[in-house]
């Protein structure tokens, strides 16, 4: 057997898919927004920090290909020292490396740019985004990643089937959900429905510690320019308090829709 | 140097986010004081975008290709607006919009600005105000590149007739440049899609069940509503999943969000804060929801949606 056909029965053998997700550390949902340095930066004072929510959909369902078939995961952020814990929970969670890359994200064009120079250096057979980050709602580093390293990309993936080399996969779409075929490799956009929110995993203590012995690497940036710069920020005016109607006055809230709303 | 709106159809009829997405490309031609180029796939007659201020509709025959294919049809964009020497190129923020905006936007070798609430703030350089934080805050961003791509939150210019030259013309179809095929596409049977509806109706916990889901649906019915629930009602099977909107399920961006035994947990906020005007039907007066909404009505769904719906069918004459 040459080295070439026991690569591809290795392959086919399910035995070698190498998974690369990447995660956006992002501020819990129930945090505070607020801005400080003249509206110019994120107040990150008592706000706790999580794994972006579709980024974690897209991480358990690596996690379940590693458990079921062998895949080798690696997780990899873009982001200083303060997004560690952030990876050594996603080792907890069960991923078997950890790679973070020493620069401060400045905008999805960086930071897809950053990803697309470290994923060239390896052959990654599923690379996993989420869909949008629940900080900025960008959207747009899958995508960016995808066209950079010629790969194609499926957005607002719901569904991934492994079938030989091939994906069988789900979109999510407005008014109803897509049925594709892939073969490897790939870039996704996770959302729910990869796993559902019971599927997610709650790192153990066995997890917590074997997550210590596991390589976490610390690769510098590549030289690169941001496709944008954030002027400023800003909240939205406060909200005036919810007009209340009497329940037994419902020609009053239809009143109130079509008149005052316009929206009857 | 014109600017280019990719126009969105279904069923060859131009979706409603795209007319708004043909005006607000009107109004920044005209700031710019340049032509309006609109690029549509597999459209046999465009000719009404001319009513929404478009110059030149472009149409890409799709060569009997029945699904949308981001791959092809980012190619073939890049292409068009390179050759009219464009700058901007706007899209909507449908789902198939915010698919397209950055593969289109590498290969067009431009800035992608997502989430855009409006006109820009300046052209050179181009400055923009975007949502962020699931809609909690905005910011401005300035692009360091020349080129441009926008995709434009729904709901947030409107649209605006005015008329433009109407110029047909055709381009060709970009070749595939990755495997990645649909085999089928299965649409929901609810008539509206949330992304597309201007109301939205959502149910919650508070209804107690799959079975009582008609008073959503009913009236849902009698507004051309679209049906949607909290994360809790999908994750009990109560209805689809594609329902679920939230920080994780559907955003919502619609004129009218009617809420209906929904408590209002921060992560369903996140998904609807975009919405126009929150109404509130909930008999906790304590539901966090009544802290967002507009208007809301403290009582019993089982006796205020009835009576909602039948009087709201006298009104539409029903």
């Amino acid at each position: 057997m040459t080295h070439r056909h026991f690569f591809i029965n290795f392959v086919q053998n399910n035995l070698f898919m190498k998974i690369l997700v990447c995660i956006s550390t992002v501020p819990d949902t129930t945090s505070k927004i607020n801005f400080v340095n003249q509206n110019q930066a994120f107040d990150t004072q008592g706000v706790t920090f999580i794994i972006n929510p579709n980024d974690e959909f897209g991480l358990t369902r690596a996690i379940w290909f590693q458990q079921k078939e062998g895949a080798d995961v690696t997780v990899v952020t873009v982001g200083d020292s303060s997004c560690e814990p952030i990876l050594r929970k996603c080792l907890a969670i069960g991923a078997d490396r950890a790679i973070r890359i020493d620069a401060t994200p400045m905008d999805g064009f960086y930071v897809a740019s950053q990803l697309s120079e470290l994923a060239k250096k390896e052959t990654y057979d599923l690379i996993i985004t989420g869909r949008e980050s629940i900080d900025y709602n960008g959207g747009m580093v899958g995508g960016i990643l995808a066209t950079f390293l010629g790969l194609p990309y499926l957005a607002n993936c719901n569904g991934l089937e492994k079938d030989g080399t091939t994906f069988n996969l789900e979109r999510e779409m407005d008014g109803g959900k897509e049925l594709l075929k892939a073969s490897f490799p790939i870039v996704i956009g996770a959302q729910k429905g990869l796993v559902e929110e019971k599927d997610l995993i709650i790192p153990n203590m066995r997890g917590i510690m074997q997550a210590r012995q596991k390589p976490l690497e610390v690769v510098p940036a590549v030289n690169l320019e941001a496709g944008s710069s954030i002027e400023s920020f800003e909240k939205p005016p406060a909200k005036g308090p919810v007009k209340l109607v009497d329940s037994s006055n419902i020609d009053g809230l239809i009143d109130l829709l079509q008149n005052e709303a316009k929206v009857l | 140097m014109s600017v280019i709106v990719y126009i969105e159809t279904q069923d060859q009829e131009i979706k409603k986010s795209s007319l708004e997405v043909a005006s607000y490309g009107r109004a920044i031609a005209d700031a710019q004081e340049t032509s309006l180029v609109a690029v549509t796939f597999g459209l046999e007659n465009g000719s009404a975008l001319k009513q929404y201020g478009v110059d030149t509709i472009i149409n890409v025959p799709t060569e009997g290709e029945q699904y949308f294919n981001a791959d092809r049809y980012s190619t073939t964009l890049a292409k068009i607006a390179d050759n009219e020497g464009a700058k901007l190129l706007i899209i909507s923020s449908s789902a198939n919009g915010r698919y397209l905006g950055p593969i289109v936007a590498t290969k067009f070798q431009s800035t992608y600005f997502s989430n855009v609430i409006g006109l820009p703030l300046s052209y050179d350089p181009l400055t923009v105000k975007r949502s962020c934080f699931t809609n909690k805050a905005f910011n401005q961003s300035t692009s360091q590149k020349a080129r441009v791509v926008i995709s434009l939150s729904s709901n947030s210019f409107g649209i605006i007739e005015k008329d433009g030259k109407g110029d047909l013309k055709t381009a060709e179809y970009a070749a595939s440049t990755c495997d990645l095929r649909v085999e089928s596409v299965e649409k929901s049977s609810n008539k509206v899609s949330i992304a597309d509806a201007e109301i939205v109706i959502s149910g919650g916990r508070g209804l107690k069940g799959p079975e009582n889901w008609h008073l959503i649906e009913d009236l849902a019915t009698v507004l051309g509503a679209a049906t949607a629930c909290s994360k809790p009602v999908s994750d009990m099977g109560w209805r689809p999943h594609s329902e679920h909107v939230g920080q994780t399920g559907k955003p919502v961006a619609s004129n009218l969000y009617i809420a209906i035994g929904v408590s209002g947990a921060i992560q369903h906020l996140a998904g609807i804060n975009s919405s126009k005007v929150k109404v509130v039907i909930n008999n906790d007066p304590e539901a966090p929801f009544f802290k967002a909404a507009d208007y809301g009505i403290v009582g019993d769904a089982f006796e205020v949606v009835p009576e909602l719906i039948s009087k709201l069918k006298v009104l539409k004459g029903a």
